[in-house]
């Protein structure tokens, strides 16, 4: 074979990608058409939570560092457009922007401490100032209604383009706008994972020692990675507070940072559509277990344990370690 | 003298504990030589090349290159410099393919300059990494993931991405350590074409293959410099027979 034949063969397999991921937004799509009520809430609710998996996946999937507080970026990203929204008058599309924005900065202020460490001290540091904003947001409870929540007013979701009025809590509006943040957080990292930014991100991940000697300053990467990565989970929060009107500390708990690691290693850490995969079958996992169950929490820590133990490739990069290698 | 060095390294030492593994060692290099650096093991030979690619910090001592004291920059510096090093133990990203190996190097060299975000052409990429592959003979397996290669064929890989970087300072860390027969004939041949472009300092055991390739040689035992010289000096050299040859 020659490098040129070489190369076709990589050319196709780049159409098949393509044609795969436009064709789940295209499934994505014509699904609201024909679901239930119900299935049609979720659904919304499911694309939201898969960009905030998606930015969870950047960061362990590529780059292979393992976060246990990433509730936070999605709590700041959440309470950033919530309160923008709701307190300061912003209106929904500043106070969206006010989302990924608060990620970003939350993140790349999180990343100077916390990336001077590796492994499980990585994970403690993270833990750590997630937990601390758990604290403060529960602190702080006259301004952010702590454990409670709020409720973002219907009157405040009403977006003003030209001389139209979108109302975002109409579940048409609301179902292809969060559609629409799904294909472009699918879209951007995709378009990450083939760029040389993204090649970089994996090398870190296999060996990050080569990666210096091959001339990376591997930090400044990994400082990147979790910006992005936070300014997507950012993006999800503050999509969730507009389009599901309520902001609570709950989303800012550990078992909001635990979500998406299980949603990423279900569907397949370091895939392009492993974590949105993750995230629509634990949604249902525990949909249909917390109406059998009382105590559904044991569900997730199940399905946590056998993953590891068995699985540790999730669906996505089990079919392309076994058949279709060509998967991103 | 100490002017016109390529590489000189001064009283450079490095301990582990209280283990010295390079103790006080003047290295000087011409630009273009072909430089044995051999020794028993434990000698100190990878820590001290250790400290010349920056992955090891020297205890005391300072590093020179190209006229400019590079003792405190970080590998990512000395790579943009020129100083490339290649693994002792190969350790090419095994589940990447040997593509994304080469191109991570490459699109290294291309971005030099172009900050964190920058980006590289892919059509300029392709035809970049597929002369490399072709130099070490591994086109035909470009989109093979680089675990899966024969050992022989990931040395070479190894050396692909070394050369990517077209450094000016080569180091190998033991090339044809696990190399067939065949395979170290085919390797001195490509390091023997490489010598015109770049600096080459060797750590090999293969004596053959030392003597076949390197103008001169320096001895190491027990952290120091043991001797310095030609081949036909280093052969004659009575200390040296004693220590390392062992005759």
């Amino acid at each position: 074979m020659t490098g040129g034949k070489v190369q076709a063969m990589a050319k196709s397999s780049a159409g098949r990608v393509a044609v795969l991921h436009v064709g789940l937004i295209a499934l994505m799509f014509l699904l609201q058409f024909v679901l239930p009520q119900y299935h049609h809430t979720n659904l919304a609710r499911i694309m939201v939570l898969a960009c905030y998996a998606i930015g969870y996946n950047l960061l362990l999937g590529y780059t292979g560092l393992l976060s246990l507080g990433h509730a936070m970026f999605f709590a700041v990203g959440l309470y950033a457009t919530g309160l923008g929204v709701a307190q300061f008058g912003l209106d929904p599309l500043s106070g969206f922007l006010a989302g990924p924005l608060a990620g970003c900065a939350l993140a790349v202020i999180v990343g100077l401490v916390a990336l001077r460490t590796s492994g499980v001290a990585f994970m403690i540091v993270t833990l750590m100032f997630s937990q601390t904003g758990f604290l403060l947001i529960l602190y702080f409870g006259d301004f952010t209604r702590g454990d409670e929540g709020f409720v973002v007013a219907e009157g405040l979701r009403r977006l003003a383009i030209g001389g139209m009025t979108i109302d975002l809590a109409a579940p048409a509006v609301r179902y292809n706008l969060a559609l629409a943040l799904f294909g472009a957080c699918l879209f951007v990292s995709w378009a990450v994972l083939r760029s040389s930014i993204g090649r970089v991100f994996v090398a870190i991940r296999e060996n990050e020692e080569r990666t210096r000697l091959l001339g990376y300053d591997t930090w400044r990467y990994k400082l990147l990675a979790l910006a992005l990565s936070g300014t997507m989970s950012g993006a999800a929060g503050g999509a969730y507070a507009l389009l599901f009107a309520y902001v609570g500390a709950t989303f800012a708990s550990i078992q909001y940072s635990i979500y998406p690691l299980l949603w990423v290693l279900l569907g397949g850490a370091g895939t392009t559509l492993g974590p949105f995969l993750g995230t629509l079958l634990m949604f249902y996992l525990i949909d249909i277990a917390s109406g059998l169950l009382p105590g559904y929490l044991i569900v997730v820590g199940a399905v946590l344990i056998l993953l590891t133990l068995w699985f540790p490739k999730g669906i996505v990069g089990s079919l392309r370690a076994r058949w279709l290698t060509w998967l991103p | 003298m100490a002017a016109v060095d390529f590489l000189g390294t001064r009283s450079l030492s490095r301990s582990f504990g209280g283990l010295i593994a390079v103790d006080g060692v003047d290295l000087s290099l011409r630009r273009g030589e072909i430089r044995a650096v051999i020794g028993p093991n434990g000698a100190g030979k990878t820590t001290l090349v250790g400290m010349i690619c920056g992955r090891i910090r020297p205890s005391s001592g300072t590093i020179l290159f190209a006229g400019e004291d590079i003792t405190r920059l970080p590998p990512w510096h000395r790579v943009a410099r020129g100083i490339v090093y290649t693994f002792q133990i190969t350790s090419v990203f095994r589940n990447l393919s040997c593509f994304d190996n080469v191109a991570l190097a490459v699109q290294r060299r291309l971005l030099r300059g172009a900050g964190l975000l920058g980006g590289v052409e892919r059509s300029r990429l392709d035809k970049a990494v597929f002369a490399v592959l072709d130099r070490v003979g591994l086109s035909d397996r470009a989109f093979g993931r680089a675990g899966a290669l024969a050992y022989g064929h990931q040395r070479l890989l190894e050396l692909g991405m070394g050369l990517a970087l077209e450094p000016t300072l080569l180091i190998l860390d033991e090339p044809t350590q696990g190399l067939s027969e065949d395979e170290i004939v085919g390797f001195c041949a490509i390091v023997r074409a490489l010598a015109k472009d770049m600096t080459v300092l060797l750590i090999e055991h293969n004596m053959d293959v030392v003597m076949e390739l390197a103008e001169r040689i320096t001895v190491m035992n027990n952290g120091r410099i043991l001797a310095e010289g030609s081949p036909e000096e280093i052969t004659a050299n009575a200390a040296v027979q004693e220590a390392y040859l062992g005759s």
